[in-house]
């Protein structure tokens, strides 16, 4: 499971979704592993806004994964900027770019890959504040199933 | 400029909706002119090749698009159309290379026959030399017959333009496909509608009902990232060298896999935020998979349940009790959840089966924050089923407010009471005449 996708995940227990301790999941006796993936800027621009920030600082403070800035980017942040100054002694070469070639990927950018969409996590739990209940990560697949009596 | 899309002669009534879905994906203003459910001929309005090209190159349903010269209901109307419309280019291709083919729908010319039609068109004043091959201009001539007729009833004339994307979906054959099942959709299916959901590069797809990924699959094709969920955990996981990540694995589309995980849409773990671009789904029929939701029919189940001091639900080989569900309820699930996380515009495009025995029409879910798009149908021998497509309205342009009483499920009742397709389905769709078999979802 991605830390992307934890971004959208709480509690599967109606109860608990009006909680606002339901959301973020807290993950426990997590292994994580990097699974490397093509950059896509797009994608990463697109879903930017729709991140709840404050909860992915928070994961990432529980997970110990380096810190993140406290106030959410903006879209144009994630790339280098238009006529930005190159890092110098970089190749002049000038690779063929068709009009509508991704733009280059800010530190920033490259950053938010590694963390949203690269790293994951393998095994581990999901805990509910709101309600104790812990979902199980096997394989990198979550169990959102709930027991009969907390339907 | 007026163009003819050369359409496929096969699902009909997803044509005009794929290319509806491809033009307002591309930014296209894109007018129909004529259109008939049984004709291959499109005639449409677009602003330039450019349009054209973009229109269809992914598109499905598409074998190619024209830039339309003429059309005429017999030989010597087309050519007082081709002459009306396009007399004073024709100096442009007086010296370019240039190619002549005839094509024909239900009939096809004998070689001789064709070369007579070419031979109708030496009026055009084109001197260029004749390549078969990559000529620069590549006419068509494109004739509609009625079936076991040897005369048209209406032929068009046009410069090839570009061919559809009929062959897209080619590679993803299910037969060659590692991890499958009995209900995974056909790929030229799921192409559709991954085209209809409008899918693309920097969009979010999901499927609640993801089974062994099919929907998804074809829509991170289109460069969506896609993320699913099934309430079957076996489904999920797959076994070791076949699930839905292989499957992704072998089409190289990992890159565009989010996440997969094992959850029942009524109680989805999903937020209720507006993060998804669109909403895939070939939610569960009760026919094959059973229609379940968590929860225990006699609506016991209240107490946790305890085996060997470990409460049973925390035992690793847990097996969820689940109820069977309404399927017009499940159906309301998912336009309720669609309305709740789709961004504006945002699409949810869901097959729902509908016997077409009774004749009636199909009770279509609604919603006021959704708008109904499309309504396209498969017609089987014995049942039929649709997509419909929705588009989410922003907030501000909702009128009606939702309301809505949903009756309760009693307990005790089963599959067969709750869904009247289910059992008319395990029943045949027996009549009083016929009783022979079905075609399978
Ligand atoms: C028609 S199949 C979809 C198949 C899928 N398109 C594929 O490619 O394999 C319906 C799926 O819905 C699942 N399902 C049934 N009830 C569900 C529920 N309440 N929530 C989520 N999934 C459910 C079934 O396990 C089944 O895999
Ligand atoms: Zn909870």
């Amino acid at each position: 499971m991605k830390i992307l996708t934890l971004n959208f995940l709480t509690c599967a227990r109606k109860a608990c979704k009006p909680q606002a301790t339901s959301f973020p999941l807290h993950p426990a006796d997590s292994t994580l592993e990097i699974q490397e993936s093509d950059l896509n800027i797009i994608f990463l621009q697109n879903i930017l806004p729709r991140l709840d920030w404050p909860a992915l600082i928070s994961i990432t403070t529980e997970l110990g994964l380096p810190g993140l800035q406290a106030e959410p980017p903006e879209a144009e942040d994630l790339v280098v900027k238009e006529g930005g100054a190159k890092a110098e002694g970089e190749g002049m070469e000038v690779t063929e770019k068709s009009e509508e070639s991704e733009k280059e990927a800010s530190q920033l950018g490259k950053d938010l890959h590694r963390l949203l969409i690269e790293t994951t996590i393998q095994e581990g739990k999901l805990m509910c504040a709101c309600c104790g209940h812990e979902y199980a990560i096997k394989e990198g697949i979550a169990n959102f199933l709930l027991p009969s009596h907390l339907v | 400029m007026e163009y003819v899309v050369r359409l496929a002669q096969v699902h009909e009534s997803f044509r005009i909706p794929e290319l509806k879905a491809l033009a307002s994906l591309a930014n296209i203003d894109l007018e129909i002119l004529t259109y008939s459910p049984d004709s291959p001929f499109c005639v449409i309005r677009l602003s330039s090749d450019e349009a054209a090209r973009k229109l269809v190159s992914r598109s499905i349903l598409t074998d190619s698009i024209y830039e339309l010269w003429g059309s005429g209901t017999d030989y010597e109307a087309l050519h007082a159309d081709i002459h009306h419309r396009t007399q004073h280019r024709w100096p442009e291709y007086k010296t370019c290379s240039f190619k002549f083919k005839v094509l024909g729908y239900q009939h096809t010319l004998s070689q001789r026959a064709q070369v007579k039609v070419i031979e109708s068109f030496d009026y055009l004043p084109f001197e260029g030399p004749i390549k078969m091959k990559n000529p620069e201009y590549d006419f068509g001539v494109l004739e509609h017959y009625v079936i076991r007729t040897k005369i048209p009833t209406i032929i068009y004339f046009g410069r090839f333009i570009a061919d559809g994307g009929r062959n897209i979906y080619l590679p993803y054959d299910l037969k060659k496909r590692q991890y499958i099942s009995t209900t995974s959709m056909d790929s030229e299916l799921t192409f559709i509608t991954a085209n209809i959901a409008m899918a693309a590069p920097g969009k979010l797809l999901y499927d609640p009902f993801v089974g062994t990924g099919s929907l998804p699959i074809a829509c991170s094709h289109f460069g969506a990232m896609t993320m699913g969920s099934d309430i079957d955990g076996r489904t999920v996981r797959g076994t070791k060298e076949k699930n839905i990540t292989t499957n992704f694995d072998q089409y190289g589309l990992r890159p565009c896999l989010l996440d997969n995980f094992t959850s029942d849409l009524t109680n989805t773990p999903l937020r209720l935020t507006r993060f998804l671009d669109g909403i895939v789904c070939d939610p569960p029929y009760g026919v094959r998979e059973g229609l379940r939701t968590l929860g225990k029919k006699d609506g016991t189940g209240l107490e946790v349940v305890y085996i060997d001091g470990v409460a049973a639900h925390l035992r690793p080989n847990y097996i969820h009790p689940k109820k069977s569900y309404s399927f017009d309820a499940m159906l309301e699930d998912v336009l309720d959840f669609a309305v709740l996380t789709l961004v504006d515009g945002g699409r949810l495009c869901m097959w729902m089966p509908t016997a077409n025995e009774q004749g009636n029409e199909v009770d279509i879910p609604k919603h006021p924050s959704l708008q109904l798009e499309d309504v396209s149908t498969q017609a089987f021998n014995k049942w039929s089923r649709c997509l419909l497509t929705y588009s989410r309205l922003p907030d501000s342009e909702v009128v009606e407010v939702k309301t809505r009483t949903r009756p309760e499920i009693l307990p005790g009742a089963n599959a067969d009471t709750l869904n009247s397709f289910r059992k008319r389905y395990f029943q045949g769709f027996r009549t009083p005449e016929s009783t022979n078999g079905t075609r399978t979802p």
